[in-house]
């Protein structure tokens, strides 16, 4: 284990920061189609695409948690203010939170609408929480409050990124290339 | 003359009378597999008429009417898909009904049902395996039971896509008969 803060982020690191981006993103964009949509066979196997993508970020997330505590991330570029990193970290905790939360509670809400997750078709998870048709109700509008923050934070991290890149010319996107 | 009298008396006494069935105590359930997920559903609404002696299951007749209005799959979008022609086509057909012909004991407590289903105008022979349980003042019938709901033309057109919705559907039943 490398005591030096190192220049750039893990292979590891690397590959679960965009495998989960394209999840988050891949099940913000199915639930977006799918909740205008007309019951049908379509919409019934969106909506399980939806809780795969979204149980796998979950269980992604748990990985990346783990590899972080035990593989120090690149330090901020010195050109960078305490309030920017201030920002940055706050941002980051935000994100980490949020991709716990809103998977999980997407789980809890498929559990109080008696809809067990299956992942895959193959791998039975456990519902949380008795069917609740009330709690349901409630559980989905956090859930799907919960997912539009991301969706927002990550846009503003992902621009941000950008301006390090592009006007500040640091290497803070490079490093998660 | 007195013998036949007395032999008549005891044939009376001893025939079983059709009981209604206890509607809030019982239930008839079923569960699906959507996408090998396992959803439970219910029909809300049905009547049973029970004559069953366990000591003489041979006399026993059981017949349910189920009224389709009230089935429940678990999702007020899948409920409502439910009344319509692909499923249980209820404009056309509001219920569904399941008479015995023959009761049988198997042993152990164990009897099965032989029957005539009556679902979404197709009539068929189906047999139904039963526990029957003493309980203070009536009994409980219960068993469950695999019905193919493609043989029965429930779920078709799209619907009948098997990957989607299963073919077997496990149908439960818990009948409180009171004496």
């Amino acid at each position: 284990m490398a005591s030096a803060t190192p220049v750039k982020y893990t292979l590891v690191a690397r590959t679960l920061h965009w495998l989960i981006a394209l999840g988050i993103i891949g099940a913000f964009a199915i639930a977006l189609y799918e909740d205008d949509l007309k019951f049908s066979l379509l919409k019934i196997k969106l909506i399980n695409y939806h809780k795969w993508v979204g149980l796998t970020v979950l269980l992604l997330a748990i990985v990346r948690v783990i590899w972080r505590l035990t593989h120090p991330a690149p330090k901020a570029p010195a050109h960078m203010k305490p309030w920017e990193k201030g920002v940055a970290h706050l941002t980051h905790g935000l994100l980490y939170l949020l991709m716990f939360c809103v998977p999980l509670g997407g789980w809890l809400y498929s559990s109080a609408k008696g809809f067990p997750i299956v992942l895959f078709g193959v791998i039975p998870f456990p519902a949380l929480i008795d069917k609740n048709e009330a709690i349901a109700h409630t559980i989905k509008e956090w859930h799907g409050f919960g997912a539009w923050t991301v969706i927002i934070l990550a846009s503003l991290h992902a621009l941000a990124a950008l301006k390090h890149h592009f006007i500040d010319r640091d290497d803070v996107l490079k490093r998660m290339l | 003359m007195r013998n036949l009298i007395l032999a008549s008396l005891l044939a009376a006494a001893s025939a079983a009378h059709a009981t209604p069935v206890d509607a809030a105590k019982s239930s008839v359930k079923f569960v699906y597999s959507q996408m090998n997920v396992p959803v439970e559903g219910q029909f809300k609404k049905f009547t049973a008429d029970v004559t069953f002696d366990p000591a003489k299951p041979e006399t026993g007749k059981v017949s349910i009417a189920i009224d389709l209005s009230g089935a429940d799959a678990g999702s007020g979008d899948a409920n409502q898909a439910l009344q319509l022609k692909d499923w249980f086509d209820t404009a056309h057909y509001p219920k569904t009904s399941y008479a015995t012909t023959q009761l049988k004991a198997l042993g152990g407590g164990r009897f099965q049902a032989v029957g005539q289903l009556s679902l979404k105008g197709r009539n068929g022979a189906l047999t139904v395996p039963f526990t029957a349980r003493a309980d203070g003042n009536g009994q409980w019938l219960e068993g469950s039971f695999p019905l193919s709901r493609l043989a029965w033309k429930v779920g078709e057109g799209d619907w009948a896509d098997t990957g989607t919705v299963a073919d077997a559907v496990q149908v439960k039943f818990k009948l409180f008969v009171p004496k």
